[in-house]
């Protein structure tokens, strides 16, 4: 891949928007602004993620949008090498790493992103992480990524 | 009155079209369809026209009322698509077959699953688009686009919570390719995997290497089912259906990878209610067709099915232990879909009858019970348990 790209991944991968009825909007709109809003429930208080229309827990139509801290640890990873997609090819045959980040302050929710640094490191499930947040403002349309990277 | 499914349907007769690498069939999907239909029938040594009932899964685009059309079917007495994608549906389109059966809704039902990636997208590329929403956009945008993306960090967390080597996934994948030496119709046949090339192989997506993923194929396979009570006027010693079970674990489904029981092949609850319907147990079980998606599926499924403890996976999954005919757990004896044929699995229940019928080119002695798990990791999923006269 060619050095010092914008991005960890290569440009040209879908940019995530919101439904048509517009339940994750929240969510897609705060990473524009460095904040992970996530839902709290009015009735029971339980976070939840991704979001859905109704708490899972209580089944309250009441839900609130909460930012959240960006620290977690490391549920899960992986690293794909084979380019599934034409905008990977760029790689060059590089791999990439995905993580599934846990956020204990907020109900074990998880979320996932990319892990920041060399492409080859050890990951270790469990390593506490913080977010990184990527700002695709030249795309159209325009989006924001939460990253994490090793603390 | 017993609420299980015991005994009560047989299978009548199973068919297969040639399996071809993805985008080299000269058929079209719907013709492979046909073809497999009409194989299945001359099995059971009855005319298609009788098939009165279809059942099928995973989407599949060729609809029950087309394939009546052009069969000629008589009367078309139910026609009923199991949700879900992937290939967690094979058994379920079975157990939905047979409890139509069982309450008299139809008599004589194909389950059948046909697939022309050439004619179609293939599964392991992403569609080009310009932008993803719903569950999508919280992995795609991440380079989380495949099946094989999307379920590597389940096996990830398993193989982590409970030591799991990748000794253990060389040894599934290996299984599978010998198996499919013996067998003509695989795909994989005359193409034989060493460990040395396993382990040479190029990673797809850690921890899977490019050996742990399925085929992509083109083909069509189908099976029919009847009442048991006429199993006795069949060509073949019959296989009855002993038990199905489909669905997934509490939020499952939960988005962005949020399922509370993450690291699993989504068979935690659904495996002890197939043991409970079917009336038997894993140690009951002579033989296992588990679907290979990835071998981690199949090494979850294996776990979740009682077959083997999550703490014994390296010491048990090895390669002898696998094989047919001698192996503790003979396991996918036609090369499933790592190296028989990606049929979204249902080349695997029809394995799982010929070696009930005696006619495996793997086949394992004095067969009883022959177990099939559906397309782990997805949701729902199922499974499905066949037993010979013997087990009634």
């Amino acid at each position: 891949m060619t050095q010092e790209s914008k991005y960890y991944l290569p440009e040209g991968l879908p940019a995530p928007v919101p439904e048509s009825d517009n339940l994750s909007a929240p969510y897609w709109e705060g990473l524009k602004t460095e904040k992970l809003m996530v839902q709290k429930c009015q009735g029971c208080g339980q976070h939840q993620f991704g979001p859905e229309w109704i708490c899972h827990n209580c089944n309250s139509f009441d839900l609130d949008w909460v930012e959240v801290e960006g620290k977690g640890r490391i549920y899960s990873w992986e690293r794909a090498w084979h380019p599934v997609h034409p905008a990977l090819k760029a790689l060059e045959g590089e791999p990439y790493i995905t993580v599934l980040v846990e956020l204990p302050h907020a109900d074990n929710i998880r979320m996932i992103g990319n892990l920041l640094g060399d492409r080859h490191q050890d990951v270790v499930i469990g390593s506490e992480v913080e977010v990184v947040f990527e700002h695709h403002t030249d795309n159209d349309p325009p989006y924001s990524l939460a990253h994490w990277k090793v603390v | 009155m017993a609420r299980n499914i015991r005994g009560q349907v047989c299978v009548a007769g199973v068919g297969e079209t040639t399996y071809y690498k993805h985008g080299q069939s000269p058929d079209p999907e719907f013709k492979l369809a046909l073809k497999a239909i009409l194989n299945a029938a001359k099995d059971a040594g009855i005319d298609p026209k009788d098939i009165d009932g279809f059942c099928s899964y995973s989407n599949d685009r060729n609809e029950p009322s087309r394939l009546a059309a052009a069969l000629g079917t008589k009367d078309l007495k139910y026609s009923v698509m199991q949700w879900g994608g992937g290939g967690g549906g094979g058994s379920g389109a079975i157990g939905t077959a047979a409890a139509a059966i069982a309450a008299g809704y139809a008599d004589c039902i194909v389950v059948f699953r046909a697939l022309a990636q050439g004619q179609f997208q293939r599964f392991g590329a992403a569609a080009p688009a310009k932008t993803v929403n719903g569950d999508n956009a919280f992995v795609f945008p991440y380079g989380i686009m495949s099946p094989g993306q999307r379920y590597a960090m389940k096996a990830m967390r398993f193989m982590h919570d409970h030591g799991v080597e990748r000794s253990a996934l060389r040894a599934i994948s290996m299984a599978s390719y010998h198996h499919a030496q013996s067998n003509p119709r695989a795909v994989m046949h005359g193409r034989p995997l060493t460990e040395e090339k396993y382990d040479n192989s190029r990673w797809i997506v850690e921890p899977f290497r490019l050996f742990d993923c399925c085929l992509e194929n083109d083909g069509a396979a189908a099976m029919i089912f009847m009442s048991a009570e006429r199993a006795k006027d069949l060509p073949h010693k019959p296989a009855y259906l002993l038990g199905a079970s489909q669905g997934s674990e509490h939020r499952c489904a939960a988005p962005a990878h949020n399922a509370p029981t993450y690291g699993s092949s989504s068979f935690t609850t659904v495996a002890p209610r197939l043991w409970e319907n079917a009336g038997c147990g894993p140690k009951d079980v002579d033989v296992v067709q588990s679907y290979e998606n990835f071998t981690g599926g199949v090494l979850m499924s294996l776990v979740e099915h009682g077959l083997i403890e999550a703490d014994q996976c390296n010491e048990f999954l090895q390669l002898d232990n696998l094989l047919a005919p001698t192996g503790k757990m003979p396991l996918n004896t036609s090369g499933g879909n790592l190296a028989e044929c990606y049929m979204h699995g249902l080349e695997l229940p029809i394995e799982a009858v010929r070696q009930l019928r005696g006619t495996s080119t793997a086949q394992v002695p004095k067969v009883d019970i022959s177990l099939v798990c559906s397309g782990p990791m997805v949701t729902p999923v199922s499974s499905s348990v066949f037993g010979s006269e013997a087990t009634l």
